[in-house]
């Protein structure tokens, strides 16, 4: 038991330090309308964190255009093939939802004037990024916890020094602060520690163990959908609009069901995402990549897509039945990407939770659905 | 059982919220409200095209206000529009609320227009009490940013709301609790009727 603690200690340490060095090759182009020279400057390259934000590389791309750029006040912003890039998501989330194959180096555009104020909400800067993040923090604290007296209580100095060890990848500094948040590790039998009530419920936990409350674990899910008969993803068609990016911020329950040894992606996402687990899916051998745990979450799968099925079937009634059951047969899941690796679905969720967080304490998640291309639908 | 302990603590479930929701809007079809005021609506969120009914969110649209009501001015040039939306977090547990306002051409008002609309009893509680703050935030629903009051703080303020009320009934009276309360901060006036059982 010993041994084998230290081994996961090993792999997880291993497992951060590789999450806080990952990074993207970036080739920021400056926008033609804010070239002031002939010939335009040459695109900067540089590597982008991706557990960091695009707003905190401006102070060196800037110092790069510097001689380029048109007079006046600045309001900087980023795009990728005309889609404005939203500043508060990490990186390489940006990266792996953007990119269906991924584009090395990366090409962005930097500008300098216009920003799309109707897209995306203003950022100031550092400052901005910072309270982004420590309101997921907070967020994240209170899934997690049930209150977020942590990090509200820190002292300014542990906040700007935890602030100051994401915005320079400093693992160690980071360590050294976020343990007393004692916001982790994520466990299947946890009980929600931080509350002195729930202390003496902890107590309680040999006499009734269904007493606590369940672990939540914060993640955020963007999903996104690509031609159904995708067969290489360099022929994914780009993004154009957010609208057509669902993005959807839900803690998972942790809840241990019989039969289970341990809880999947594949079951965190079906509880997460029940329209993209058709039942078709899930009971075809050939279609599901988990054939050899068949037997055992046959059951389990039943139960929970019969009464998906009845709802979807409501809400066919509801609105045009052939339109939603054709787009409910025609979404299937066929990648999901988190820290740019392409996860299997059978790897235990926890595991994946608790080495490939990032470090506001949520899971970023990338899932790619095929969808049947029917009409084009312009005025959605 | 589940429902009456997570009320106790000030937060809401999400099957209760839907549910007290539709009991909302068809109360308020019943009681007196101002003319100036339109339904409550809800609206079911889509991914990807899909509907779902189990998940959706209350919208109250098209609410006007006179800009510099005192001052006569020309009706029709200072005619504000608001949109208020009442969307679950999955986070916190509890409603939050998502507002914009645009005047009659439809262009966006900021957030200091948007406060010169609102009546010095909003303005006083947005300075001073610790639960209602505007942010602007995505829109959960609409990948745009909407003013929204910051909801980390609502969980203790409903436990403090709901303190004594019997269990039962705190799960009907959430919800118009918490509107009467974030509406006072964004100038919304609820209707006393939503409070009174029929």
């Amino acid at each position: 038991m010993a041994a084998q603690r230290d081994d996961e200690a090993g792999w997880s340490a291993e497992a951060a330090r590789r999450v806080w060095g990952g990074a993207v090759p970036l080739q920021v182009h400056l926008h033609d309308a804010d070239v002031t020279t002939l010939p335009p400057p040459p695109p900067f390259l540089t590597l982008g964190p991706r557990i960091g934000y695009l707003p905190l590389l401006v102070p060196i791309i800037k110092a790069h255009f510097s001689s380029t750029l048109p007079p006046g006040i600045d309001t900087v912003w980023f795009e990728y093939k005309g889609l404005p890039l939203k500043w508060y998501i990490p990186i390489g989330v940006l990266y792996d939802l953007l990119c269906a194959d991924p584009e090395r180096p990366w090409n962005l555009t930097v500008h300098f004037r216009g920003y799309p104020s109707e897209i995306l909400t203003l950022c100031d800067g550092e400052d901005s990024v910072k309270w982004s993040y420590m309101n997921s923090l907070k967020e994240a604290a209170f899934i997690i916890t049930g209150n977020s007296k942590n990090v509200m209580n820190m002292s300014q100095a542990d906040q700007g020094a935890l602030w100051q060890s994401v915005m320079k990848g400093n693992l160690d500094g980071y360590m050294n602060i976020s343990t007393r948040l004692k916001l982790g590790p994520f466990e299947e039998d946890c009980l929600v520690r931080t509350s002195s009530v729930e202390g003496q419920q902890g107590s309680d936990e040999p006499e009734s163990p269904g007493s606590g409350k369940p672990c939540r674990v914060p993640v955020r899910l963007y999903v996104r959908s690509v031609q159904e008969d995708l067969y290489d993803l360099e022929d994914a068609l780009p993004v154009g609009d957010w609208e057509s990016i669902s993005y959807i911020n839900r803690p998972f329950e942790v809840r241990r069901e019989e039969g289970r040894s341990y809880i999947t992606l594949e079951h965190a996402l079906k509880t997460l995402l029940p329209e993209f687990f058709s039942s078709k899916a899930s009971r075809i051998p050939d279609d599901s990549e988990t054939a050899p745990q068949a037997p055992d979450s046959a059951p389990n799968d039943d139960s929970d897509v019969t009464p998906r099925s009845c709802e979807k079937l409501e809400s066919s009634a509801s609105s045009s039945p052939q339109e939603a059951n054709v787009a409910n047969k025609g979404k299937i899941v066929k990648l999901v990407r988190v820290q740019g690796i392409e996860v299997d679905m059978d790897i235990p969720f926890l595991w994946v939770a608790n080495n490939l967080k990032n470090p506001e304490c949520y899971l970023h998640i990338c899932v790619y659905v095929g969808t049947r291309k029917r009409e084009p639908k312009d005025g959605r | 059982m589940g429902g009456s302990t997570t009320v106790r603590d000030g937060t809401l479930s999400h099957g209760d919220f839907v549910a007290s929701a539709k009991a909302l809007i068809e109360k308020w079809k019943e009681i007196d409200v101002d003319d100036a005021l339109p339904d409550w609506r809800w609206k079911p969120c889509c991914k990807m095209g899909v509907p779902s009914e189990e998940e959706g969110y209350l919208a109250l649209e098209g609410v006007y206000r006179n800009h510099g009501g005192s001052q006569v001015q020309s009706c029709s040039g200072n005619l504000h529009f608001y949109d208020y939306h009442v969307v679950y977090s999955f986070s916190y547990k509890v409603p939050v609320l998502y507002f914009q306002g645009h005047q009659s051409g439809g262009q966006l008002l900021t957030l200091d227009e948007i406060k010169e609309d609102l009546p010095s009893l909003s303005l006083k509680l947005l300075g001073e009490s610790r639960w209602t703050f505007i942010t602007r935030e995505e829109h959960p629903h609409f990948s745009r940013p909407w003013f929204t009051l910051h909801p980390c703080g609502t969980s203790d303020c409903m436990k403090l709301l709901l303190e004594g009320m019997q269990d039962k009934d705190q799960q009907v009276r959430y919800l118009p609790a918490w509107l009467t309360v974030v509406g006072q901060a964004v100038g919304l006036k609820i209707p006393l009727g939503l409070h009174c059982n029929s």
